[in-house]
C-alpha cells in the first residue's frame, strides 16, 4: 500500500479516530486529502 | 478569595412516551415510514417499568452506578423500585405535561380537558405542588382538535389526541410547535430540578442569585434564533426571584464550562449563590429506537434527563471545585485523542504537581450502554475510560496489566439517557459529592466533558473541558 | 453514515473517479465499521441514505489496520493514532473492513 499521489476520502468519528488526525496521518506520507468528515453518534 | 464548593446536585427523569414521536430520529423516519409508528407504540415501556429500571434508578440517586446489577437491566427491574429518591424523581408522563403547560406564559400548549383535571390532581399530591401555581392548568384546558386543526403540533397519548403546542407566530418558524415544545420540555424539566434541588438541600428559592442554563436548545426568534437564557426562565419557574440568569453554549460539554463560570462567580465574590441547571433534549428521544426495535427491546429513550446543582461559598463540607485544575482544548491542541487528554486532564493536574494516579474517579460522558450498543455506537463510558487507562500506560504510570483494574476502580459503568450534556459528567454530580463526603470515600474526582462543535458546522473542532472536584479539607477536621 | 456524507463522497466520486478515491475510517466499533465499509462499496445497508441503492465499489480501508498503518510514518502516525490504536478493537475493525472488501 502505498499513499504517494492518492486521493484520500477521510471519515472519522470523534469516539473513534478523528478526522484530522487520519488526515495528517496520509498527508504526512503524500497523500492528496479530498473529503473529511467527522461524525458523532451520541 | 472564597473557595467555591458544590452544595448541592438533583438529578431527575421525565418518562416521555408520548414525546418520542417528536424526537428528531423518529419523527424523521416516521414520516418515511408511517409504519414505524405502530412499532414504536408496541415497544414503549409504562412508568412501572421506567422506575424499575436500573440505570434510572442510579440517576435519581436511589443506588450508585456499580450497584445496577447485571445486564440486561430492561427486564430485571429492581423490586420495590420508587419514583422519589434522594436526588430527585422519575416523574410519570401526564404530571410531566401539566408541568410542561404551567412553563408555557403564551397560551400556546392546549391540554384535553381531562389531561388537565387528572394532571391537576396529580400534581397537587406532588411533595414540591406548592412550587406551582396549579390553578392556573384549568387555563390550559381546552379544544385540542381545534388547536390541531389551526396548525399545532399534536402530542398523541395511547392513541387519542392529549396536547396540542401551537406555534408562537404564523411567519416565524423558529417559534413553530416542535421548537417550542423542545424549548418548553427543556424548561420544564430543568425547573422541576432546580426545584427538588432547592427542596432537598433546604436552601430558598430567594437565596439564588443566577442561574445557568447548559442545556442544548435554542431560544430564540427569526432574527435572533439563539437568544438564550433559559437560566431565567428556569429561575422564574422554580420561584427563584432574586435570581438573573444567562445560557452557557458548548455543544454536549456545556455542564462543564458552566460549573466553572459558576464557581468563578462566586470565587470571585460576584455572586453568592449559583445555580447550574441543564433541562433535558426532546430532540434526543428514541435517537437510537431503530436499534432497540431490531433487537426485540424496548425503546429505551423515552425519558427527558434533567439536573441542577448548586455553587456556593465553602460551606466547611461539601466538596470544592478546583479552580486551579480547569482543563481545557485550545484550538492548537487539534484533532488527535491524545493531545486532546494531554489538555484536558494532564496538563491541569501537573499544575498541581499531579498524575492521572492520583485521582480516585474520572468522571466523562456517562450514556448507558444497553441504549447506545443496539444501534452499534458500542459502550462509550467503557471506550473513554479505555482512552484514559491507555493514555496512563503510554506515560509509564500504569502498568499494561493494571489496565482492567484501573477502569473498573476509577471508571463507572453508563447509566445516563443518551441527552447530550445530561450524561457528560453532569448526571454523577450527586453521587460524586456523597464520594467526596463519605468517610473512607473519594478525595479526587475529575470531571471531564466532550463537544462536538463541527456538528454546527461552524468549526472542525471538537470541544471539552475538566474540573476537579476535591474532598473539603475541613471535613477531615470534624472527623 | 449520515445521508449529508454518503451525499459528499457520492459528489466525490464524481468529480475524481472511483478508482481514484481511497477511503478511510476512523469509527470506533467494528458494527459500524461494517456499515459504514459496506455503505462506501455495495451500497448503504440502513437504507437511510443517498447510497442506499448505488454500489460505489470504492477502495475502503480503517486507520487502524495493519496494511495501512505500515504505508505511514510511524511518528506522526504514534502522535495522531497510537492511543486510539490501544483503545479500539484492532483485529475486529480490521476483519469487519476485510469482509466489506471480499463483497
Amino acid at each position: 500500500m502505498n499513499f504517494a499521489g492518492t486521493k484520500v476520502i477521510v471519515i472519522g468519528e470523534r469516539d473513534g479516530v478523528a478526522s484530522p488526525a487520519i488526515a495528517a496521518c496520509v498527508q504526512a506520507a503524500g497523500a492528496e486529502v479530498v473529503l473529511v468528515v467527522t461524525e458523532c453518534f451520541v | 478569595m472564597i473557595r467555591p464548593a458544590l452544595l448541592g446536585a438533583s438529578t431527575v427523569l421525565a418518562h416521555t412516551p408520548s414525546l418520542i414521536a417528536l424526537g428528531s430520529k423518529p419523527s424523521r423516519e416516521i414520516a418515511r415510514d408511517g409504519s414505524l409508528y405502530s412499532s414504536l407504540l408496541d415497544h414503549v415501556r409504562d412508568f412501572p417499568r421506567v422506575v424499575g429500571y436500573a440505570p434510572n434508578q442510579a440517576f435519581i440517586g436511589a443506588i450508585h452506578p456499580r450497584e445496577m446489577g447485571p445486564r440486561p437491566y430492561f427486564d430485571q427491574l429492581i423490586q420495590g423500585a420508587s419514583r422519589y429518591a434522594r436526588d430527585g424523581e422519575i416523574m410519570p408522563e401526564q404530571e410531566f405535561f401539566g408541568l410542561m403547560a404551567l412553563a408555557d406564559r403564551f397560551q400556546l400548549v392546549r391540554l384535553a380537558p381531562s389531561l388537565a383535571i387528572s394532571a391537576t390532581a396529580a400534581l397537587r399530591d406532588h411533595p414540591l405542588a406548592a412550587t406551582w401555581e396549579l390553578d392556573r392548568l384549568a387555563l390550559a384546558a381546552g379544544n385540542v382538535e381545534e388547536a390541531l386543526a389551526n396548525g399545532a403540533t399534536p402530542i398523541y397519548r395511547a392513541g387519542s389526541l392529549a396536547a396540542t403546542i401551537s406555534p408562537g407566530h404564523p411567519q416565524d418558524s423558529n417559534l413553530n410547535g416542535a421548537i417550542l415544545a423542545e424549548n418548553l420540555a427543556c424548561k420544564a424539566s430543568g425547573a422541576l430540578a432546580l426545584s427538588h434541588l432547592l427542596a432537598h438541600h433546604d436552601f430558598a428559592p430567594a437565596s439564588i442569585d443566577y442561574v445557568l442554563g447548559c442545556a442544548e436548545e435554542a431560544v430564540g426568534d427569526r432574527y435572533q434564533r439563539g437568544g438564550g437564557n433559559m437560566g431565567k426562565a428556569i429561575a422564574e419557574m422554580a420561584g427563584c426571584v432574586q435570581a438573573s440568569g444567562a445560557d452557557v453554549k458548548n455543544f454536549c460539554a456545556a455542564p462543564l464550562p458552566a460549573l466553572v463560570v459558576a464557581a468563578s462567580l462566586v470565587a470571585a465574590g460576584v455572586f453568592g449563590h449559583v445555580a447550574v441547571v441543564g433541562g433535558g433534549s426532546l430532540a434526543k428521544l428514541g435517537m437510537k429506537f431503530q436499534g432497540h426495535l431490531q433487537h426485540a427491546m424496548p425503546v429505551l429513550e423515552d425519558t427527558l434527563g434533567a439536573v441542577a446543582v448548586l455553587i456556593g461559598p465553602d460551606d466547611g463540607r461539601s466538596p470544592l471545585l478546583r479552580l486551579d485544575c480547569v482543563g481545557h482544548h485550545p484550538v492548537a491542541s487539534g484533532a488527535a485523542t491524545e493531545a486532546i487528554l494531554d489538555s484536558l486532564l494532564v496538563a491541569p493536574l501537573s499544575r498541581l504537581e499531579l498524575r492521572l494516579t492520583d485521582i480516585d474517579q474520572f468522571v466523562t460522558e456517562l450514556h448507558n450502554p444497553e441504549i447506545t450498543e443496539p444501534q452499534g455506537s458500542g459502550n462509550v463510558p467503557e471506550r473513554n475510560y479505555r482512552m484514559i487507562a491507555a493514555l496512563a500506560i503510554r506515560r509509564g504510570l500504569l502498568a499494561r496489566t493494571a489496565l482492567e483494574s484501573f477502569i473498573a476502580t476509577r471508571g463507572l459503568p453508563g447509566f445516563a439517557p443518551t441527552q447530550g450534556h445530561i450524561a457528560s459528567a453532569f448526571c454523577y454530580l450527586g453521587h460524586a459529592r456523597r464520594a467526596l463526603m463519605a468517610s473512607q470515600g473519594a478525595r479526587r474526582i475529575m470531571l471531564m466533558a466532550k463537544g462536538s462543535l463541527f456538528l454546527g458546522l461552524m468549526t472542525e473542532q471538537s470541544d471539552g473541558m475538566s474540573l476537579l472536584l476535591e474532598r473539603n479539607p475541613r471535613l477531615e477536621e470534624k472527623g | 453514515m449520515d445521508p449529508r456524507t454518503q451525499q459528499a463522497i457520492i459528489d466525490a466520486a464524481a468529480k475524481y473517479g472511483r478508482d481514484q478515491l481511497i477511503v478511510l475510517l476512523g469509527t470506533p466499533s467494528p458494527e459500524a465499521a461494517a456499515i459504514a465499509a459496506a455503505t462506501v462499496v455495495t451500497g448503504d445497508p440502513t437504507f437511510a441514505g443517498p447510497l442506499a441503492e448505488t454500489q460505489l465499489g470504492l477502495s475502503v480501508y480503517h486507520i487502524l489496520e495493519d496494511e495501512v498503518r505500515a504505508a505511514l510514518d510511524p511518528k506522526v502516525y504514534d502522535e495522531q493514532v497510537g492511543l486510539m490504536a490501544e483503545v479500539l478493537e484492532v483485529s475486529a475493525l480490521t476483519a469487519a473492513l476485510e469482509e466489506a472488501r471480499a463483497q
